[in-house]
């Protein structure tokens, strides 16, 4: 039982590294698709601007929701699978995006948006090579904090029938007695959100080759009737 | 068989509005877990984030201080706190310390970093001592931001205390737990119910304190 750091009880059916990649999967799928479910809404919230404080009311209330409520309710309709996990995982990270990309795309300067309209791109070439690529910085600011808190919420999963990737280990390391398996469980989630953090850093140095490196960008002028918070405290809001 | 379903008959049954697993009993212990690691949090993060703000100084250490405590998972840390300290209060409040601490700390800084500089040189210009401008001008300026960070800290706090009751303390949570072992789904969505009604509260309290005491000239020049 002791005699390698990374052995684990063989009740988990997985290796350490099985565990590892098991974890990334539950929570990078909610994440993409979280994302790939925002774009869209976020977009109708610029367009239409009633639409947006609705749509963060509704928002904030899911985020509420404590993730280990939602995942129990949830085996009502899904039973004990990975579906369970993630659903409640890509409605989180949705609070995160739909603030982060409707700031970011609004921080867009009118005079850009008409310069682009006047060298005859229509809306749709527009929206993906002039306004997303500006609020990519924005947006993958969104994309670091729903990472690192939807790898941190995986644990969670455990409890409903040991589907919470390294989360599985805590409750083996507490009915054995082994704060070893503790330990692992731990610092491998922490490790692999810092992981997923640095390298989303990295993504962003590449795809924002404009910007400038090692210091801090310069706060977008917002039109007057913007909302009162900055991005920072709109993205901080989802973190849980 | 649908979630109001359930929500109703939880809050209709007599039996859970007495005794020690009562409504009442589980609210006050979840509050007074909620509280008590908000206050703990927002003396750590408060301070921290109004210096280092002020100063300008520090601002990586913020970040990194940040990013390591969210990407701490809660739950792990509860039971490994569990593992490591036994039963009792401080493994609760390990985490949810540690959970709440980024976004105030965070928040803070960043609400005193972008406060406008020019009152902040005028009223040195006038002599005023560090302390009164960080108090009296930037403080002001910057409160809406500093409500907001405490009011995300509060609320996920509220909603991961829930936990608790995994490592055999009280709290709202316990309806969730037990509720999930009993497979009792009335218990599990009542408490959930109980839970998200919690943390709307706590956002309407904050909204309120905004309301009470942020200067009506800062609102209006948002």
């Amino acid at each position: 039982m002791n005699s390698g750091i990374f052995d684990i009880p063989s009740d988990l059916q997985n290796t350490y590294w099985g565990l590892v990649g098991l974890h990334l999967r539950l929570a990078l799928i909610p994440v993409v698709a979280g994302l790939l479910v925002a774009l869209p809404i976020a977009q109708f919230c610029v367009l239409l601007r009633w639409l947006y404080p609705p749509v963060l009311w509704v928002t904030t209330i899911l985020y509420a929701v404590p993730s280990l409520a939602f995942f129990v309710v949830l085996i009502d309709y899904t039973g004990q699978t990975e579906l369970t996990v993630m659903i409640p995982l890509g409605v989180y990270s949705l609070v995160v995006f739909v603030p982060a990309i409707v700031d970011g795309v609004r921080s867009v300067p009118q005079e850009t948006l008409d310069a682009a309209t006047a060298m005859g791109l229509g809306p749709v070439r527009r929206y993906f090579q002039v306004q997303l690529p500006i609020a990519a910085p924005a947006i993958i600011a969104g994309l670091r904090v729903a990472t690192v808190s939807s790898i941190s919420l995986v644990s969670v999963g455990m409890l409903i029938g040991n589907q919470g990737g390294l989360g599985n280990l805590l409750n083996d390391g507490m009915i054995y007695h082994q704060p070893r398996l503790v330990w692992l469980s731990v610092i491998g989630t922490a490790v692999l959100a810092i992981l997923a953090d640095a390298l989303l850093v990295l993504v962003r140095l590449l795809v924002t080759p404009w910007m400038p490196r090692g210091s801090r960008k310069p706060r977008p002028v917002d039109e007057p009737e913007a909302r009162p918070e900055p991005a920072a405290a709109a993205l901080e809001d989802a973190v849980r | 068989m649908n979630v109001l379903h359930f929500i109703n008959a939880f809050f209709s049954d007599n039996a859970h509005w007495h005794g020690y697993d009562g409504i009442p009993t589980r609210l006050r212990e979840h509050l007074q877990y909620s509280l008590t690691a908000l206050a703990i949090a927002a003396g750590i993060g408060l301070p921290v984030g109004l210096l280092t703000g002020h100063t300008g100084r520090g601002g990586n250490s913020v970040a990194f201080v940040a990013t390591a405590g969210r990407a701490l998972p809660s739950f792990g840390l509860l039971v490994l706190m569990f593992v490591l300290l036994g039963l009792g209060l401080t493994p609760v409040m390990i985490p949810l310390v540690v959970l709440a601490v980024p976004p105030i700390l965070v928040t803070t800084y960043e609400a005193v970093r972008s406060v406008d500089p020019s009152p902040v040189d005028a009223a040195r210009g006038m002599g005023m001592a560090e302390p009164r401008i960080l108090f009296q001008v930037e403080l002001p300026v910057a409160l809406p931001l500093i409500l907001s960070g405490l009011r995300s800290a509060a609320i996920q706090i509220v909603s991961t205390a829930t936990i608790a009751a995994y490592v055999s303390l009280g709290g709202l949570g316990r309806y969730i737990v037990d509720g999930l072992y009993q497979r009792n789904y009335e218990k599990v969505v009542g408490g959930a119910t109980l839970v998200a009604v919690l943390a709307l509260v706590m956002l309407g309290f904050f909204w309120a304190v905004a309301r009470f005491t942020v200067s009506p000239g800062v609102r209006r020049g948002s």
